[in-house]
């Protein structure tokens, strides 16, 4: 019997960083009774490291910027993989989402006119690429994530949002007709598990870097959401899609924004060649992410590497004086200064690809519901069940995202699923309640966690999971090695599900949720490689040896993987434009 | 090998904290506190931290360490070894749920207390509240805030009367919207101040600003609104 305590609400957010505290500011002021679910405090959540900016064609800093130009940059960093209906919802409503924030408060940058500041960032262009590099990024300096995601919890707290602060959702509850009615969690500072019942449930649960060893992700980012929604039997899109970010601090992972290069910073190796010119003769070190990660790693694989043993680069700033850094680039300063132990001011700073963002996710339409497919290969809406920010792929980044287009996409399709989930209340929301049996459904993992008695240290096995994915998915990929990484998974699953808790106490026990944290690393892990091997060609951040050209004959799509069979299927991607014809896949060149 | 001491407190198991000593390999490496809490972790599960960022941003892992406030990720060793030992506790004067884990409900309190978000009834206009960059660079060294608490816990005053004096970071966080030129409750929020507790217990003894990680100056916050309260009352 699943004797547990239920609390109900209209909406339910699980994850409290940027999308999350959106969609959940649209709802409370909509008067709906809605609850946010979050490991951490709001403020803690990842979408405080957010650097640079958040992408937008607000005009600002050129009076005749235009949204569609912002639209087709997008694109084609996508490598033509990204839902242009999503990403021309995305560009053209962002003004909106933009100036939104700035009523609440957010305290952005200005320029001399008292406009919101914006900076150049890679892959952006006028014109639609033939126009030069624009500067499209709004900054809050280079803290813009803090700024926003502080912003939100403030606009939250005046609207008296619901906050289940240090609660972690465990796995989601289906009813009989297989819809989402809720989550079953665990309140960490007490150990009490809750049904948390809701008629709408969003997932805001943001990325998992942490499947990788070397991420700029939080510790925190562990792919809870998509771990549930693949244990839950339900589909994700696109999951071998990860990004590398160019500009990690060599050894620590923290991140360097890209607001750097678009502060006129650039990588040498060590010859002190700005490389970038021979691989990206337009762009440089502004071309899409994908292609500058994969110049560095050509550059230190070819013997150019910087430092004792050549496994970095450099980020050269010290040309742009002491003035701008501290204007411009007040925290990567002190960042580097603290973990790379080098002051811009007078030195570059050694950094490395390291992974960054997860492209893929739930798969979900322009209004936050989840998706799943049917056996004609139709889109099927999974009821009660929605998401938003990373852990969604509606898709805006397809192959690779933009820099300064994750708080933009955050922030509209947060906003948007809340109109929505607003607007289905007001309808009215009718789904069949959980039973007990659905409810004990969901706790089995945890009573099988609680009851376990002996296995392994889940740190041990973290740190196994985070090397495989590390060797064998990286920035390069090869079918033969991939193979092996997924035959090394297949034998780390059955230990990872014994792993040992040997804390059973209550009271804010962290041991418990690292152990369930390294349960959803693993699904996440054991998609990206299937799917990954899957793909047999090269596109955006998926660059494989053996298939080294991009396939649009056979791979123009979305690859879905399915949990159940552990098969990947594909799924079209949308070309329908409401403002104008769609943008053809062309060959991408910086 | 460096010697460390814990404090910990299981509500379920001790009837009281104690200290534990722990010998920790760091290979002559400068690391971070928070790299060595993570690595005695490995050995010992049931210690209990909070942390998330890992670079000083997200304010989780605000501690006690080897007597002084800061944030364990970012504090690395060659700071806080005295005589080969590291001393770490949870951050003073706030309950302990466990371990190195306090409850924080009484320092959020004193945040909420002064409304932290933007008042502004006017009609918003169809873009931005245009703001001058020199407007804005009044907000610099105040909205860098990240809530770890590391300031209010140093107070003196704080601890005394933590459910009526709003503390450092709360007074830091008034002045961010006090001085911004976009919000327009500067009465109102001045009002919500003018008592004997909330501001004028600061007594300028400056620990805010000796601990904060993100450098910021609490106490001169504190002075600009004791002069905007003695200003509105003439």
């Amino acid at each position: 019997m699943a004797n547990i305590r239920t609390m109900s609400f209209d909406a339910v957010i699980v994850g409290g960083g940027g999308s999350g505290m959106r969609a959940a500011l649209q709802l409370a002021q909509s008067g709906y009774k809605t609850a946010v679910i979050t490991k951490v405090f709001p403020t803690r959540s990842h979408t405080v490291s957010a650097q640079g900016g958040i992408t937008c064609a607000i005009a600002s800093d050129d009076p005749n910027d235009q949204w569609q130009w912002h639209m087709y940059d997008t694109i084609k960093g996508s490598d033509y993989i990204g839902d242009q209906e999503a990403i021309e919802y995305m560009c053209q409503t962002g003004p909106e989402a933009i100036f939104e924030l700035e009523h609440m408060g957010l305290p952005f940058s200005r320029t001399e006119e008292g406009r919101i500041y914006q900076r150049p960032f890679g892959g952006q262009s006028k014109d639609f690429g033939k126009g030069g590099q624009a500067a499209r990024t709004c900054a809050a300096a280079d803290r813009t994530g803090h700024a926003l995601l502080h912003t939100l919890y403030q606009g939250n707290l005046k609207n008296e949002t619901t906050f289940l602060n240090e609660w972690f959702a465990v796995d989601i509850v289906k009813n009989a007709d297989n819809a989402v009615v809720g989550v079953v969690a665990i309140n960490i500072e007490t150990g009490e598990t809750v049904y948390v019942k809701s008629k709408a449930t969003v997932f805001a649960t943001g990325g998992a870097g942490r499947i990788y060893a070397s991420t700029t992700n939080a510790h925190i980012c562990t792919g809870d959401g998509i771990g549930m929604a693949l244990r839950a039997g339900f589909p994700v899109q696109d999951i071998e899609m990860w990004q590398f970010h160019p500009t990690g601090i060599h050894g620590a992972g923290t991140l360097v924004t890209e607001g750097c290069r678009g502060e006129g910073g650039y990588l040498i190796n060590k010859d002190g060649e700005r490389f970038m010119e021979r691989y990206a003769p337009n762009a440089k070190d502004l071309a899409g992410r994908d292609v500058v990660a994969r110049s560095m790693v050509l550059e230190i694989l070819e013997g150019r590497g910087c430092g004792p043993d050549g496994d970095h680069v450099y980020l050269k700033l010290d040309h742009l004086g002491e003035e701008t850094l501290n204007a411009k680039l007040p925290g990567i300063l002190e960042l580097s200064r603290t973990f790379a132990h080098a002051d811009p001011v007078k030195e570059p700073i050694p950094v490395v690809p390291t992974c960054h963002y997860m492209m893929g996710g739930i798969p979900t339409n322009v209004d936050g519901q989840a998706l799943t497919i049917d056996k004609e290969g139709n889109d099927q809406v999974i009821e009660g069940f929605y998401a938003c920010g990373e852990a969604a792929c509606v898709s805006v980044h397809g192959a690779n995202r933009l820099g300064g287009n994750s708080l933009l996409d955050l922030v509209v399709f947060g906003r948007a699923s809340g109109m929505f989930i607003e607007k289905q209340l007001r309808e009215g929301i009718n789904l069949k309640d959980a039973s007990e049996a659905d409810i004990e459904a969901a706790m089995a993992g945890l009573n099988r966690l609680n009851g376990s008695s002996d296995g392994e240290k889940a740190s041990d096995l973290r740190t196994e999971l985070q090397t495989i994915m590390q060797n064998y998915f990286g920035v390069f990929r090869r079918g033969d090695y991939m193979q092996e990484g997924i035959k090394k998974l297949e034998e780390l699953r059955p230990r990872i599900e014994n792993v040992a808790l040997d804390d059973k106490s209550n009271a804010f026990n962290t041991s418990r949720i690292e152990a369930l944290e390294l349960q959803n690393l693993l699904e996440v892990a054991e998609a990206t490689a299937i799917t990954a091997e899957a793909r047999t060609e090269s596109r955006g951040a998926h660059a494989r040896d053996d298939f080294k050209e991009r396939d649009d004959e056979n791979w123009l799509c979305h690859s879905v993987f399915f949990p159940a069979e552990k098969r990947v299927g594909k799924r079209g991607v949308n070309f329908t434009l409401k403002t104008r014809e769609a943008f053809e896949p062309q060959v991408r060149t910086y | 090998m460096l010697n460390v001491s814990i404090y910990r407190y299981n509500p379920e198991v001790d009837a009281e904290p104690y200290m534990q000593d722990f010998k920790v390999d760091t290979q002559g490496k400068d690391l971070m506190v928070l790299d060595v809490l993570e690595k005695l972790k490995t050995e010992d599960p049931t210690l209990v931290f909070r942390r998330s960022c890992r670079e000083g941003v997200c304010g989780s892992d605000g501690m006690n360490i080897s007597g002084k406030n800061g944030l364990a990720c970012v504090t690395p060793l060659s700071e806080a070894v005295k005589k080969n030992k590291l001393v770490v506790r949870p951050l003073p004067g706030l309950p302990v749920i466990r371990d190195l884990v306090i409850d924080m409900s009484q320092f959020y309190a004193q945040y909420e207390k002064i409304q932290p978000y933007m008042i502004n009834n006017s009609p918003a206009p169809a873009i931005e509240r245009l703001q001058s960059p020199e407007e804005r660079a009044k907000l610099d060294g105040l909205y860098e805030c990240i809530l770890c608490a590391c300031c209010s816990t140093a107070c003196p005053s704080f601890w005394w009367n933590p459910d009526k004096f709003i503390g450092p970071s709360g007074l830091l966080q008034a002045y961010r919207f006090l001085a911004d030129s976009r919000d327009t409750a500067t009465e109102e929020r001045l009002a919500n101040l003018d008592d004997p507790f909330s501001v004028f217990r600061c007594h300028g003894i400056m620990n805010c600003v000796q601990v904060c990680p993100k450098g910021l100056n609490p106490t001169k916050a504190i002075g600009h609104i004791r002069n905007m309260l003695i200003n509105s009352a003439t």
